[in-house]
């Protein structure tokens, strides 16, 4: 900058310092309430240090060995229904939308522009407004306490189509042609250059969507009615039983902490593929 | 679909087998139940399904005489309108602030962005337990200062929790945004207007603001479709649409009147009015985009 205003930057910095402080406020002190016992919480004002139930607390959430009302559920199962959930949706959703943006960008066949809008409208077409009818159909093939249920409904994705068949687009023909001469067809040519082309947006993509399977709530809500197939954003919504004086806050505190630490450490470790993914999914 | 490829390859049966996996996904989970829908839409159907009926337009016409559907459309723009002003407001100063200091900005972008990665219901969760009565941490202060606190009770104290949660959840995206839209705008242009003598807040409105609205206008119509349909999770996880209806937005009505009141057909005519509002946001936005590669 061309102009030193010393105070203005002085403010910059603690307008910043007040958000960074604002934004990490609820998770420091989910983290000091699962360190504390419930008897320390629910006697305000609460302590706004780190108490010394820590092992205790996340022992008891992860065995399910708690006590209290509420879902008692181990909640080391419902992590690892989470992890292949969301591992399920990322790569399956990956898979499948390559696949399909190859088939139209790199054919004329009939129909094509009549599967392109097929695909198209499904954006038009969110989980939330067609609840009911969706889930009849899952129940229907008796898919309900299961990761097929879990995970398949929500693979089609049109953003992710639109992405890859953005980035085909600007593969050079040259390519086609070269690999053509080479004699080579069209599935060698997507596996050996269109695929290894891809693996920033692959890799974007996936953070994205690895978030997004992690975090689904209205789904696993109404196809999970066991609870040993919680996912665990839903396992804490079990756990909070009405009354608040009831609830075993630092079980369920425990919890939420457990929910944040994956997809907070693919974010942060993959910050740029994050940053990358986020920006080119909304173009 | 302007641009095509000048090289293709030759096959009647591969590009159908490429687009089955997607063709299926989407013909089971999106367009049949969609279509079941709409037809539900016109029908009316006891709880256990045993009878189903022709109703023409009934269910909408119910739908629209019925206060509590009102209500909560109402309850919806004003939930929409806070999450989206607030949360652009603040997220837009938090980026103008992180794009002027030099040392620690990547440090303070790593520090606001992970909330992306929290889980609405998570992120419910969390601002219920602050605010819970009698346990919470900022309603210990707010009685303190003479203020009860009880958003069991109190619908404006509920919309407070769910408006901050929201607001909390998505401000890392807003802001990620904004900042990516002033660092894209020319050094050149900014540093003109400061040796011309320009104070940096004639330089935000004169300069900046002007440049960002593509941005902004885009965030907008995210914000307001994140307000409509991603929020679901929050207001399950804290008010649950209490107390009252007070909380009650339009996704979470489809869901209770069609999972805990059982009325189907009601249900899916609230299904069909949010596909169209769908459709119309998508409409906006996309015309938008189409505007800005034009530019």
């Amino acid at each position: 900058m061309v102009e030193r205003r010393p105070w203005l930057t002085l403010l910059a910095h603690l307008v910043l310092l007040l958000g960074v402080a604002a934004v990490a406020l609820p998770v420091y002190i989910t983290f000091v309430a699962s360190t504390r016992s419930s008897d320390e919480i629910i006697h305000p004002p609460m302590p706004m240090t780190p108490g010394t139930h820590l092992v205790e607390n996340y022992r008891g959430a992860l065995e399910g060995t708690r006590e209290g009302p509420g879902s008692k559920a181990p909640v080391a199962r419902m992590m690892w229904i989470s992890l292949v959930t969301a591992l399920s949706i990322a790569i399956g959703k990956i898979a499948i939308s390559l696949l399909s943006a190859f088939a139209i960008v790199y054919f004329r066949f009939r129909f094509r522009q009549a599967a392109f809008w097929a695909i198209f409208v499904t954006l038009m077409l969110p989980v939330e407004v067609r609840i009911a009818p969706t889930y009849k159909v899952v129940a229907d093939l008796g898919l309900l306490n299961t990761y097929a249920g879990l995970t398949v409904p929500l693979l089609a994705s049109a953003t992710a189509t639109f992405l890859f068949r953005q980035f085909f687009m600007t593969v050079p023909d040259e390519l086609v042609e070269a690999a053509r001469v080479d004699g080579a067809g069209p599935m060698r040519f997507f596996k050996d250059v269109l695929v290894p082309l891809s693996s920033t947006s692959i890799a974007a993509l996936f953070v994205i969507q690895f978030i997004y399977g992690w975090n689904q709530y209205l789904w696993p809500l109404l196809v999970t009615t066991d609870e040993s197939m919680y996912p665990v954003v839903i396992g804490i919504k079990r756990m909070i039983s009405g009354g608040d004086a009831q609830t075993e806050w630092s079980a369920v505190m425990a919890t939420a902490m457990l929910a944040m630490i994956p997809p907070a450490i693919v974010v942060m470790l993959m910050q740029k593929w994050f940053v990358k993914g986020l920006v080119d999914t909304e173009k | 679909m302007a641009a095509e490829k000048r090289v293709v390859f030759r096959s009647r049966w591969l590009p159908w087998a490429l687009l089955a996996p997607q063709g299926a996904v989407i013909a089971v989970f999106f367009f049949w139940p969609a279509g079941q829908a709409l037809v539900q839409s016109f029908q009316q159907s006891d709880a256990f399904g045993t009878s189903v009926e022709w109703v023409g337009l009934d269910n909408f016409r119910n739908l629209f005489d019925d206060p509590a559907y009102l209500a909560s459309f109402w309850t919806t723009a004003l939930f929409s309108v806070l999450v989206a002003g607030i949360g652009l407001v603040l997220s837009l100063l938090l980026a103008l602030f992180a794009d002027r200091v030099i040392k620690g900005s990547g440090i303070y972008r790593t520090l606001l962005i992970w909330p992306y990665a929290v889980a609405p219901a998570v992120a419910g969760v969390l601002w219920m337990f602050m605010f819970a009565p009698s346990v919470g941490i900022l309603s210990y202060l707010l009685e303190q200062a003479g203020i009860e606190w009880n958003f069991l009770l109190n619908g404006a104290q509920a919309m407070t929790l769910i408006v901050t949660a929201a607001v909390w959840k998505q401000l890392s995206y807003n802001f990620l945004f904004f900042l990516a839209g002033l660092q894209a705008i020319p050094k050149s242009l900014v540093e003109a207007a400061a040796i011309d003598g320009a104070h940096p807040w004639r330089r935000f409105w004169s300069i900046q603001f002007p440049l960002l609205s593509p941005i902004t206008f885009f965030l907008l119509v995210i914000n307001v479709v994140y307000a409509f349909f991603d929020t679901f999770a929050i207001v399950d996880a804290s008010t649950q649409g209490g107390p009252g209806k007070d909380t009650a937005i339009l996704v979470y009505k489809v869901y209770y009147d069609g999972f805990k009141a059982l009325d189907l057909g009601g249900s899916a005519a609230q299904s069909v009015v949010l596909m169209a509002i769908v459709v119309a946001l998508t409409v906006i936005q996309f015309r938008f985009v189409e505007k800005r590669v034009t530019y």
